[in-house]
Order: C-alpha cells, then structure tokens, then sequence
C-alpha cells in the first residue's frame, strides 16, 4: 500500500477523526447511544486501518504487541474490579450507588467507569486478533 | 463482606483471577496463583453449601436490581451440590496441574493457559449459580469458548482438530439453547428461571413455548452429550492436555445435566414433562442407548484415554436414565451419580494423566507392565475402576443402587437388568486395563519412575473420596435427596 | 393463519437454514465457519424483530409520549453478538493452526491423514 499516496493522505486525515469519534461515543454513552463495545471497535479501526496503509510494522511501533494483552487484561480487571469495590464499600456486587454519596452520581460513576473497561478490552481485542492473524504469516524474529 | 457476598464471590473470584494472572503470572506464579483462586472457590461453595443446609435457599442480586429485572443468583441444595463438587475437583486437579501443565504445555503458554483455565472455572460456576436463562448462555459460552483453547493445546496436533470440531458442534449447541430462550421470551417476557416457571403454566398449550422447549433441549443435549450427539466428545478428551480431560470430563458435561434438570423440572415443570410428550420415555430409550453403546465402544478402544471418554459417554446415559424415571429415588441416583461419576473419571484420567508424562502415550502398549513401575498410580486407577463397575463400598455402588431400585420401583425390570448388564461391560473395559497393567511384560526395559508426588497425591485425595463417599452417604445423598425433592416439588 | 404478516421470521427461519446447511455439507473448515456465523446471525435477526413495536422509536427520554421498541432483545444480541465474534475469531485461529500443522483445510483429507496415522501407530 505504500505506493497509494491518496490511500496514505485520506487515512492520515481521518485516522485522529475516528479515534476522536470512538472517544466521544465511549464517553457520551451514558447519555446517548453509545457505550464501550461500539467505541472499542471504532478505536480499534482506526488503529487496523493504520496498519493496513502504513503497514503492520509501523502499527507495531505506535502500539506494541506486548501491551495490548496487558490491556485485555486490565480492561477486564477494571470492570471486574468496580463490583469488587462496590462489595468493599458495603453493597452488592456491582452495586454502583455506593460508590457516591448521592446513589444517582453513583449509577453515573459506575456506567462510567465499567464501560471505560469494556471500551479498553474490546479495542484491545480487536488489535490482538489482527496481530494475531496478520502477524502470522510473515516470518518472526525468533 | 465475605459471608454476605458468597454467590457473588463464587464466580466472580475466578473470573477477576483470569486477567489477573495474565497481568501478574510468569511461570510458577500463574500456577500458585490459580491454584489459590481455585481454593478460594472450593471455601466459598462449602460455605455456601452450610448456608443452604441450614437456612434454606437463597437468592442474590447483582447490582441490587431485584428479579426479575435484575440478575438473580439462585442457590439451593442442587446448585451448591454442583458447586461444591465443581471446585473441589478443581483443587485436587490444580494440585496434579504443576507437574503435568510443565510436562504438556510450552512454558510461555503457561499463563495464558491458566488464565484460560480460570475462564473456564468461573463459566461452569455461573452456569451452576445464576437464575437467568440468558445469564446461564453468557456464562455457557465463556466455558466453552476458554474450554475449546484448553483442548487446543494438547501436544498432539489431532487436539486442533478435535477442538475445531468441539467448537462447531458446541456453538450450535449454545446457538440452539438462545434460540429456546428467545422463544420462551417471545411467549413470557421474561429471562428469570423463576419467573418463567410461575408464567409457564398460565400460557397453557402454546406453540411457541413447545418450539422452545425443543431447541433448549436439544443445546443442551448437545452441550452434554447424550447420545446421539456425542459425537464432539471422544476427541476432544483423547488429544487434551491432561489436566483438561480430567477437569471437563468431572465438571462441563455435568453443569450440563445442571441446567437441563433446572429448565425439564424447575422452569417447564413435571406436569409438562409428563403431559405434554412421552418425554421420560424418549430419554430413557436414549440413555439406554448411550449406556450400552458407550459401554460396548469403549471396549473395543486401544487407547485408554478413549476409552475413558466413551465410557463417559455411557455415563452420562444412566444419568439422564436416572432423571428419566422421574421419581425421587431416580433422580436422586442421577444428582448422586453427577458427584460420583465426576470423583472416579477424575481419579482415571488423572492416573492416565500421570502415565502419559511418565510413559509418553496412552495406549494399552503403553500401560504394559505398569503395575509394578507406577504402583501407586495404578492402584487409584483399579480403584477408581471397581467403583466404575460398582463394586459394593465405592461411590458407583451408591448410584447404581439407586438407579436399579428406582428402575424396580417403576416396574421396569428389563431396563434394571439393562443397568446391571452394561456394569458387567465395565468390568471387561476396566479388566483390559487392569490386565495390561499388572498380567503383562514391559515392552522396554527402560527405567518408569513413579510420577512426581503432588500428581500421587491429587489421584489418591480422589481415589479416597470414592471410597470414602461410598462408606458414608450421609452427606451425598442427603443432598442429592433434598436436590430431587425440590426438584420434583418444584413443579407442581 | 397471517403468514406474510410474520415475515421477518420466516427470513430467520430461511437464513438460518441456509446457514445450518453450509455448516453440515461443506468440508472445508473456513466454509463451515461462515455458515456458523451465518446460522448465528439468523439467530440474531430472530430477537431484534421480537423486540419491534410497530411505529415505536428508540427508548430515549424525550418530550411527549410515544411508544418504543423493546430494547432488551437489543442488549442480549450485543452481548450474543461478542459471543459470535469471539467464536469466529478463536475459529479462525484454529483453522490457521489447523492448516500449519496439516497443510489442508478439507476436512476429508484431514480425516484421511488421520487414518493413515492411527493405521501406522
């Protein structure tokens, strides 16, 4: 794809555009339609889409390998782990009015903070399964 | 916090753990690490078993939406019964994980195949707890997702296949149960086990509920494989890593049996299953025929661990044969046999297990001789294979008992000599082990060393249990009893 | 009995039959993949039109009454969606390895390698 100028340009343009509108759906999804799975795979196509232009080499540099399990991971861990403080804090599992004084500011911290996880697994995903896939062909160092 | 959030700990425990030990496991630690969350579990359910014991069912909410809004978790005798044999076989198979996963599986796996593990763990727990249809698919699919990587990693390449095929038939199976469970929202409106069971009767003969009630079946008979869809099953146990045949074999098909028992008595109720379609009697030709014809193919194997699995097969069919007489002696047999089954196949595929890292294979050439090489780990094997025959004092007499008592009760004589002939099949399978082990010249000369002694001592803690549980029954059977009571006076 | 008028099921009966079709008769592994994804996604079009009231909206708070679709069937095919998802792509990861370890994706000759293996052993 190197050789594809308007290919390059076109992305270069849009590439922030998408990552800004999966930001914006994932943080206005308690308000709106929206929420973290859909802004984790639009997050996550803009980044395939750099790699598919630039190539997977230059995707690998902007955002290694190595991290994106750990944010599968602490994705899972911070959706997880919100019920694991709602119980500390004294209610139900995933309980999200404890963790305010007002219950409404909780439910709103709690939506919040859980489909900021969501959002962070899903993108994540999405990125290991490219790696997973694209990665595979060529030959690796080791 | 501890004792007022255990079904909710119960699962989401090991479900926090798997990213956890993606983040903080390297080697060792992975295994240590699960190992705790495993035991962490096992606490929970026997904690959660006293409770039920002493005060009864209870339900808890998540997020404190009440049902049937929010998502219930239901425990009652069944569910901690499943629960607490789930992860007590978890533990003990954890303990025989350290030597065997370093054996089978590349190191750097080792993390992702604990947190894989984990997954698996904490699916089968929510199948076991949640009183949510659609809950019960989410949690249904994270186990077979994260089980269909565990049987991928077998060290022989047979093990892709196997997984491939485990994985198109498991997700048909799991796309069968969601298309019951649309059905029966179309009809109700509702998603919650309990509430379904109280709209159910209302609807009266309705089209759509029967549409559902077939596709739920058939998932579900898929996902535990009753014959004649079993066919997933005998691959996917020979190529797995060890741990994981002893670890499925003991709990996924069994938290299968879980549900199909909640929706036929708790959700549809006994009336429908008796009513509405010779059911009981559908089921019974077809446990019949899993029994006899597992029973007969796993004679003719020439691989152990095969021949493990299709005797699995012919299990599962006197399970459903318990559930299908639909008395209390019956079912009671079939909740027993769950607990009792999962205790001597685990002892038979963990020896196996054992064999395999020692040996290098699990076929009868590779057995020979190793009663004298390996004697501790043969001998659980043999015991473990006298209660599969149903040796009086082993666990299988107990459930045995009760399925041929529960056949006379009904009057149904041949179907009791059926049971006792298809034990007398399970003597010529264990005798063939048996034979090769101890009657049979090494084929090497080389030196086999008794394996490494936290897999002795996981394969005897279970070799115990089956006679320990089949000298005293009193808790066994008190709870299955108490499981089949509600269970039977759930739906009417 | 009104059989256009439910038309939106028999399209998800016809789909998922096709789908269950591909699955059972063709022999490649990355056929029989689609035809899961197909058969599933019949599955999905099932719900999301349970959920459907006739001129209703999205169940967004605005001024006035008006009705709205049922938005449950929504939420449990987004989580049943991530599901079908997750199964394709471990799928396809398993037809990958399955390729590097055989070097075919019909089933048949991997059965047929299979054969001679255990014939051999």
């Amino acid at each position: 794809m190197r050789e594809h100028l308007i290919l390059r340009l076109v992305s270069k343009f849009l590439i922030p555009f998408i990552i800004l509108f999966g930001l914006y759906v994932q943080f206005h999804g308690d308000f709106g339609p929206g929420g973290g799975f859909q802004a984790g795979v639009i997050i996550a196509a803009g980044c395939i889409l750099y790699g598919l232009v630039y190539g997977l080499e230059a995707l690998r540099q902007a955002i290694p390998q190595s991290i994106v399990i750990t944010l599968v991971a602490l994705g899972l861990t911070i959706y997880a782990g919100t019920g694991f403080v709602t119980m500390m804090l004294g209610g139900k599992y995933l309980d999200y009015q404890w963790l305010a004084h007002d219950p409404a500011h909780g439910h709103h911290y709690g939506i919040l903070i859980v489909e900021l996880g969501v959002g962070i697994t899903v993108a994540a995903t999405m990125l290991a399964i490219y790696y997973g896939f694209a990665g595979r062909g060529e030959p690796t160092d080791s | 916090m501890i004792s007022a959030n255990m079904a909710a700990l119960q699962v989401a425990v090991p479900l926090i753990g798997a990213p956890l030990c993606t983040l903080i496991g390297r080697g060792t630690r992975a295994w240590l690490f699960a190992t705790l969350v495993t035991w962490f579990a096992f606490a929970m359910s026997i904690g959660l078993l006293v409770e039920v014991m002493q005060n009864g069912a209870f339900s808890y909410y998540m997020g404190n939406w009440p049902a049937p809004w929010g998502i219930e978790y239901r425990v009652d005798h069944l569910s901690a019964f499943v629960l607490l044999f789930i992860t007590g076989i978890a533990s003990v198979v954890m303990l025989f994980a350290y030597n065997s996963v370093e054996n089978e599986i590349a190191a750097d796996k080792h993390r992702l195949f604990y947190t894989a593990y984990l997954l698996t763990l904490a699916g089968l727990l929510g199948m076991a707890i949640t009183g949510d249809a659609f809950n019960a698919f989410v949690f249904m699919e994270i186990s077979s997702l994260s089980g269909y990587v565990l049987i991928s990693l077998g060290r022989d390449r047979r093990a892709l296949f196997a997984s491939y095929q485990y994985l198109v038939l498991g997700t048909i199976g799991a796309t069968f149960f969601v298309i019951g469970i649309g059905l029966l929202y179309m009809a109700t409106g509702t998603l919650n086990l309990a509430d379904l069971a109280t709209r159910l009767p209302r609807l009266g003969e309705n089209f759509v509920v029967f549409a559902g009630f077939v596709f739920l079946m058939v998932g579900l008979s898929l996902k535990v494989a009753l014959f004649p869809l079993h066919l997933w099953l005998p691959n996917a146990y020979t190529y797995a890593p060890s741990m994981v045949s002893a670890l499925l074999a003991a709990s996924a098909t069994k938290v299968g049996v879980y549900l199909f028992l909640r929706f036929l008595f708790d959700v549809f109720g006994i009336r429908f299953i008796i009513d509405t379609w010779p059911l009981a009697e559908i089921f019974m030709a077809l446990a019949i025929i899993a029994a006899v014809m597992g029973s007969l193919v796993a004679i003719t194997q020439i691989n152990v661990k095969r021949l493990l699995a299709y005797s699995s097969i012919a299990q599962i069919g006197y399970i459903v044969l318990g559930i299908s007489f639909v008395n209390l002696t019956g079912l009671t047999g079939a909740v027993v046999h769950l607990f009792n089954h999962a205790l001597m196949k685990g002892v038979m595929f963990l020896a196996i297990g054992s064999v395999l890292m020692r040996v290098g294979g699990t076929r009868f050439v590779h057995i020979r001789g190793l009663g004298k090489r390996m004697p501790m780990t043969m001998a659980a094997f043999v015991i473990a294979g006298l209660s599969m025959i149903g040796v009086p004092g082993t666990v299988g007499f107990v459930s045995k008992w009760y399925l041929v008592l529960a056949a006379i009760e009904r009057g149904l004589w041949p179907v009791a000599i059926i049971v006792m002939a298809t034990s007398l099949m399970a003597v010529v399978y264990v005798w063939r082990v048996v034979e090769a082990a101890y009657f049979a010249e090494p084929e090497a000369n080389h030196e086999i060393a008794e394996a490494p002694w936290p897999m002795v001592t996981a394969t005897w803690i279970l070799a115990i249990a089956c006679i320990l549980f089949g000298l005293t029954t009193d808790l066994t059977i008190g709870v299955a009893q108490s499981a089949a009571v509600m269970l039977l006076g759930g739906g009417q | 009995m009104d059989v256009l008028g439910k038309y939106s099921y028999w399209v998800a009966i016809i789909v998922m039959m096709i789908g269950f079709y591909v699955v059972i008769d063709r022999g490649n592994l990355l056929k029989k993949l689609v035809g899961l994804n197909i058969f599933q996604t019949a599955v999905f079009m099932l719900y999301i039109s349970s959920g459907k009231v006739a001129g209703g909206t999205a169940p967004i708070l605005y001024d006035g009454d008006a009705p709205f679709s049922n938005p449950l069937p929504h939420v449990l095919i987004l989580t049943a969606i991530v599901v079908g998802v997750a199964t394709l792509a471990l799928g396809l990861a398993l037809v990958v390895r399955i390729k590097e370890a055989y070097g075919t994706v019909e089933e048949d000759e991997i059965q047929a390698i299979e054969n001679r293996e255990e014939d051999a052993a």
